[in-house]
C-alpha cells in the first residue's frame, strides 16, 4: 500500500523524492528544556527521514519511559507512535515487527530505559536481530527525576550535586558488540553532520541497528566534572571516521583513496562510505572494534562514528522460517485450518 | 489369599498408580486409562506429580464411571505400587477390602502390611530381567507388564490394548512385539496365580459416544490455532508451556503456506513475562492475534502491562493455566487462586474480562472466542484455566468449528474508512457502546496516525493532564465493560426455573465435582438449583440467580473465597447469602467436599 499524494502546506518547500516536504516528517512541539541534546537528535531523525524519502506513515516509532521517550512526539506526526512501559519498548517493537515486518521500525530509549530497567530487554532484542534501529538518548542521568546518576554514568562522573558516582559505567555499544548486534554506531547530539548518515545507514540495515548518542542533559548533568556534558564530549569526542551515506540511486564516480577510504555495501544495495578511517580500524572486524574500545577507555575517548557492521546479518523474521507477508494480513483462509482439518483431529483423540 | 466380595461393581472403581518420576510410566498408565475409554466406559485420569524430572514420588490416578462422573472421587480400590519411597503412605491409602498390586521381587516390610486389604504381589523385576536383555527394556516394560496384570485383573480387553500400541507405535512397529509380550507376562502371571477378574472391573459399553480424550492445554493450543492467532510469545512455566507445545505442533501442521513452505505464525520464547506479555501486546497494536500464556507467577509479572493494554485499549489474549500459590507454592498441583489478580491486574482503577472453561472442548472453543473479543472490546482478554484442566486429559465432546464463522475482527479503520471519517478519534466513543474506533500502523500517509501511550490521554490521544478529560475517558471505559457483560458467555444453569431456596454456583474445573455431587444430594432429596459461571465480568442472569435465592454456596479452588468476593463486589450482595465452599489442598475438589457443607447448613436450618 502507497499513497504519494498527501497534502502539501508548503508548496515551494523543497521536496524529497517521494514529494514530501521535511515538515511532513516534523512532529509536535517538544517540551523538553532549552538546549536539550534529545532535540537534536529528533532533528536529525527527521532530516533522515526526510532525505532518505521513507513514507512516514510506513514508520512505526515506538519508546519506553523518560524524556529521550517522550520524543517520538516530537518526530514523525504521521507515524503510529507506541509510548510503551519503562524499559519494555524492545519487546513491544518486537511484537509489532512480528506482526509487519514490512514497516521500518525507529525505537528511541534512554539511559535508564535501556542500561538498567530494560536492560535485559535491551540484551534479548539484540540477541534475536530485530529488524529495527534503535536510538538511545544517553546523558548519563535521570532527568525527568531530577537528575540521579544512571547506570551508563561514568566512574568518577561528579553530578550537579557534586557527588561522585562510585559504580562503573555500563558501555552500551561494547554490550551490545557482546551481544550479536549487526549495527553499532556511537555519536553525540551536537554533531549533525555524523549522526544523520548514521541514523540513514541503520535504517537501511537490515537487522538489528543500535545508535547510542551521548545527549548532554542541559538541566542535570551538564555541570564541571561531568564526563556526559557537553563540554567534556567535545574534547573527548574521537572520530573513527567520518562518514557518507550514498543511497543506491547516485553512481559512485570518485575513485577512492584504499588508505582511508572504505566503501560498505549494505543489503539493500544502498552504501556507506567511510573516509578518514581510523589506521588499523575495521568496522568490519569485530575484533578490531573490541580493541578499540578498550584503548579508549583507557584514554579516556568516547570513540564515535560506525563502530561495527555485519552486512551478512539475518533478521529475526527469516531466522525463525516466518512468511515475507505481513502476519497482520493473513485472511482467514490461511489462518483458519476449517472443520474437515478438525474432524479428522477429533478422529486421532478417540 | 483374596476376598471376595458379595457384590461384584461394574464400571465403577478408583486405580491409583504410585511411580517414579521419570521411569517412563506415565505413558504405560496413559495406555491403562484409554483401554477403558475405548470399550466405551467413562474414564478420568489425573496426573499428581512433583515439580521434578526425575527420581521423586508421582502418582496417576484413573476414576472408571458407568454413571459419566469425572471428578475426583475419595477412596482408593487399587493401588499399583511400583515406588519404595512412598510405600508405607500407598498401602495406608487404600480402602478397607481394597487390593495392592506390588512388585515381589522384594518381600514387603512386615510392618507395612495390612489385615483389611488385599496383596497381590507379582514379580515385576524378576520377569523383566528374565524375559528381555536390553537395559532399557527391563525397566520400562516393568510398567507393561503391570499393565497387563490389572487388565487381567479387571477384564480390560487385550484387542484394545494391543490396537493402541499399534498405534502408538505407527512405523516402529519392532517396538510392538515386546510391549505385546510384556502385556501377555503380566496377564498369563495373574492367570496362574490368582483369582480374577477382581470384585470390581469393567465392562464394555457404548456410553462415550463420539467424545474425544485429550487435555485442555492441547485444545486450547488448537483453540489459539483456529481462533486466528499469527504472534505467539512465552516464558516456559509450568502448566501453561504445553499449551504453547500444542500450538506450535498444530501450527506445524496446518499453517504453512504452501507455496514456501514458510509459516504463517511466528513463536517467540521470551526472556521473562514482562517481555512475553509485551510482545504479545505489540503484535496486537499492530493487527496480529496475539496470544502468551502463563501461570501465576508469570501473570503477576505481567501486570504492568496489563494496566498498559487497558488504559491505552490494545486487545490481547492470555492464558492462565493456574496453580498453587502463593509465590512458587506448589507449582505442580492445581487452583483456581489467581482470579482476583486477574479480575483487577495492574495498579489504578482496572477491570478485565475473564474467560473460565471447565472442558477441553470449552477451552478450545474460549481461546478461539478470546481473540473476537480482545479485538471487539479492544482490551486484554484473560482465559483463566487451571492444572487439572490443562495438563490432565479428559474426556469430551468433540471439537466443532462451523465453516461460516467469520472472525469479528472490531472496529479498525482502513484507509478509504479513514478517507471518509469526518473527525477521527482514537478514543472518541462515536455509538455510545464505550468502544472507539482504531486504527493500525501503515493504513494511511496523511490520516489515522495517533500516539499510543498508558499517560492520560484524550479522545484525539493527546496527551493531557485535565481532570475532566481524565474522568471522561476512565468512565467511559467502565461503559466498555457493561458493554463486555452483553458479549461474554454468560452462566449455564442446571434447572430451566429455580425450585429451591438454596443454590450453588462454580466454575471451571469444579464442574466435575458439582455436577456428580448435585445428583448425589437430589437422590437424597436435597433440591439445589445451580449455575456455572463462565466468564467477568458478570451477566445480568448471574445477579438474577443470587437475587431468587435465600441461601448460595460458591465452590471454589482457592482458600479466600475469591468468586465469592468478586460477586460481592461486582454485585453488592450481601456477603451473609455467600457461603464458601473450598478446596485449596493442591488436588482437584471431590463431590464429598462439596456435599459435607451443604449437608451441613441444611441439617443445622432444619
Amino acid at each position: 500500500m502507497s499513497y504519494i499524494k498527501p497534502k502539501f502546506e508548503h508548496p515551494r518547500a523543497p521536496k524529497n523524492t517521494l514529494g514530501y516536504t521535511r515538515k511532513e516528517y516534523e512532529g509536535s512541539l517538544s517540551t523538553l528544556c532549552a538546549g536539550c541534546g534529545h532535540d537534536s537528535i529528533s532533528a536529525a531523525i527527521i532530516d533522515a527521514c526526510f532525505e532518505l524519502a521513507i513514507e512516514p506513515h510506513r514508520v512505526a516509532k515506538l519508546s519506553g519511559i523518560g524524556c529521550s521517550s517522550k520524543t517520538p512526539a516530537y518526530f514523525l506526526n504521521n507515524s503510529h507512535g507506541f509510548n510503551s512501559v519503562h524499559g519494555r519498548m524492545p519487546s513491544v517493537a518486537t511484537g509489532a515487527n512480528l506482526a509487519n515486518r514490512d514497516l521500518v521500525y525507529l525505537g528511541v530509549s534512554g539511559d535508564g530505559d535501556s542500561a538498567s530497567i530494560g536492560f535485559g530487554q535491551f540484551a534479548h532484542v539484540i540477541r534475536r536481530n530485530l529488524n529495527m534501529t534503535y536510538i538511545v538518548m544517553n546523558n548519563g542521568c535521570y532527568g525527568l527525576t531530577k537528575g540521579q546518576d544512571s547506570a551508563t554514568a561514568d566512574q568518577g562522573s561528579v553530578s550537579k550535586a557534586g557527588s561522585v558516582n562510585n559504580f562503573e559505567g555500563i558501555d552500551l555499544c561494547a554490550i551490545a558488540i557482546e551481544l550479536g548486534a549487526t549495527y553499532v554506531a556511537q555519536s553525540f547530539s551536537g554533531d549533525k553532520g555524523q549522526l544523520i548518515p548514521l541514523i540513514k545507514a541503520a535504517l537501511s540495515h537490515s537487522g538489528f541497528s543500535l545508535i547510542n548518542v551521548v545527549s548532554p542533559c542541559v538541566t542535570f548533568n551538564n555541570n564541571p566534572g561531568s564526563t556526559k556534558s557537553y563540554d567534556y564530549v567535545r574534547e573527548h569526542n574521537e572520530a573513527l571516521s567520518s562518514l557518507d551515506f550514498v543511497p543506491v540511486k547516485e553512481e559512485i564516480t570518485t575513485e577512492y583513496n584504499e588508505i582511508d577510504v572504505k566503501m560498505v555495501e549494505m543489503h539493500d544495495g544502498t552504501f556507506i562510505k567511510l573516509n578518514k578511517l581510523h589506521q588499523g580500524f575495521d568496522p568490519q572486524d569485530k575484533l578490531s572494534i573490541i580493541n578499540a574500545l578498550q584503548v579508549a577507555r583507557q584514554k579516556d575517548e568516547i570513540l564515535t562514528g560506525l563502530l561495527y557492521l555485519d552486512t551478512n546479518s539475518i533478521e529475526l523474521n527469516d531466522l525463525i522460517g516466518t512468511v515475507n507477508k505481513p502476519l497482520n494480513s493473513l485472511t482467514e483462509k490461511e489462518l483458519c485450518p476449517g472443520s474437515a482439518v478438525l474432524e479428522g483431529i477429533n478422529a486421532g483423540l478417540r | 489369599m483374596l476376598r471376595k466380595n458379595d457384590m461384584s461393581t461394574i464400571n465403577d472403581f478408583v486405580v491409583r498408580f504410585a511411580n517414579v518420576n521419570g521411569t517412563g510410566s506415565a505413558s504405560a498408565n496413559a495406555l491403562f486409562a484409554k483401554s477403558i475409554f475405548r470399550m466405551g466406559v467413562p474414564v478420568s485420569a489425573k496426573n499428581i506429580f512433583p515439580s521434578n524430572i526425575q527420581g521423586l514420588p508421582t502418582w496417576y490416578e484413573v476414576r472408571v464411571s458407568e454413571k459419566g462422573y469425572l471428578g475426583r472421587k475419595n477412596g482408593i480400590d487399587l493401588m499399583v505400587s511400583v515406588n519404595p519411597q512412598s510405600l508405607k503412605k500407598d498401602i495406608a491409602s487404600v480402602r478397607p477390602g481394597g487390593y495392592f498390586v506390588y512388585d515381589s521381587t522384594k518381600k514387603l516390610y512386615e510392618e507395612f502390611l495390612r489385615e483389611d486389604i488385599n496383596f497381590i504381589g507379582i514379580p515385576l523385576m524378576d520377569i523383566c530381567n528374565r524375559e528381555f536383555s536390553d537395559p532399557r527394556q527391563k525397566q520400562l516394560f516393568k510398567n507393561i507388564v503391570y499393565v497387563g496384570a490389572l487388565a487381567k485383573l479387571l477384564d480390560i480387553s487385550f484387542d484394545e490394548l494391543e490396537k493402541l500400541l499399534s498405534e502408538q507405535f505407527k512405523g516402529k512397529e519392532k517396538l510392538v512385539i515386546p510391549n505385546v509380550k510384556a502385556l501377555n507376562l503380566g496377564g498369563d502371571y495373574i492367570a496362574e496365580n490368582f483369582d480374577y477378574p477382581l470384585d470390581f472391573r469393567v465392562e464394555r459399553r457404548d456410553l462415550v459416544k463420539d467424545w474425544i480424550l485429550i487435555d485442555g492445554n492441547a485444545a486450547a493450543g488448537l483453540g489459539a490455532v483456529y481462533g486466528g492467532a499469527s504472534v505467539v510469545s512465552w516464558y516456559p512455566i509450568t502448566p501453561s508451556t504445553s499449551l504453547v507445545s500444542s500450538f506450535e505442533k498444530y501450527a506445524n501442521k496446518l499453517r504453512k503456506d504452501p507455496e514456501t513452505g514458510k509459516n504463517n505464525f511466528s513463536i517467540v520464547q521470551s526472556e521473562d513475562e514482562l517481555s512475553a506479555i509485551g510482545m504479545a501486546i505489540g503484535a496486537n497494536w499492530n493487527g496480529a492475534r496475539a496470544f502468551t500464556a502463563t501461570s501465576g507467577p508469570g501473570l503477576s509479572l505481567m501486570n504492568e502491562f496489563l494496566g498498559l493494554a487497558y488504559y491505552s485499549e490494545i486487545p490481547v489474549v492470555l492464558a492462565d493455566v493456574q496453580r498453587s500459590g502463593p509465590s512458587t507454592g506448589m507449582p505442580t498441583r492445581t487452583q483456581q487462586s489467581d482470579l482476583l489478580m486477574a479480575a483487577y491486574a495492574s495498579h489504578g482503577d482496572t477491570k478485565h474480562v475473564l474467560l473460565i472453561p471447565s472442558t477441553p472442548t470449552e477451552c478450545f472453543e474460549m481461546m478461539a472466542e478470546a481473540f473476537d473479543l480482545a479485538e471487539q472490546l479492544q482490551t486484554p482478554v484473560l482465559f483463566m484455566t487451571d492444572l487439572d484442566l490443562g495438563m490432565n486429559e479428559h474426556m469430551c465432546p468433540p471439537f466443532k468449528w462451523d465453516d461460516n464463522r467469520k472472525y469479528n475482527r472490531g472496529k479498525v479503520l482502513n484507509a478509504e474508512e479513514l478517507e471518509e471519517a469526518q473527525e477521527w478519534g482514537r478514543y472518541k466513543d462515536v455509538d455510545g457502546d464505550g468502544i472507539p474506533y482504531r486504527t493500525l500502523p501503515g493504513t494511511h500517509p496523511t490520516k489515522g496516525a495517533y500516539f499510543t501511550r498508558g499517560s492520560s490521554h484524550d479522545e484525539k490521544a493527546v496527551y493531557s493532564e485535565d481532570s475532566d478529560t481524565y474522568v471522561r475517558i476512565m468512565n467511559r471505559l467502565v461503559k466498555k465493560l457493561e458493554t463486555a457483560k452483553t458479549l461474554v458467555p454468560g452462566p449455564s444453569f442446571y434447572q430451566e426455573n429455580n425450585e429451591s431456596e438454596i443454590g450453588v454456583i462454580f466454575f471451571g474445573t469444579s464442574r466435575y465435582a458439582a455436577e456428580e455431587a448435585l445428583d448425589i444430594m437430589r437422590a437424597d432429596g436435597l433440591k439445589i438449583d445451580a449455575m456455572r459461571l463462565k466468564a467477568f465480568p458478570f451477566s445480568q442472569d448471574v445477579a438474577d440467580f443470587i437475587n431468587a435465592h435465600k441461601q448460595v454456596f460458591v465452590v471454589e479452588q482457592n482458600r479466600d473465597a475469591q468468586m465469592r468476593t468478586l460477586l460481592i463486589n461486582e454485585l453488592e450482595v450481601n456477603p451473609k447469602k455467600l457461603i464458601r465452599v473450598l478446596n485449596f489442598d493442591g488436588t482437584p475438589i471431590t463431590a464429598d467436599l462439596i456435599i459435607e457443607p451443604i449437608n451441613a447448613l441444611n441439617l443445622q436450618s432444619i
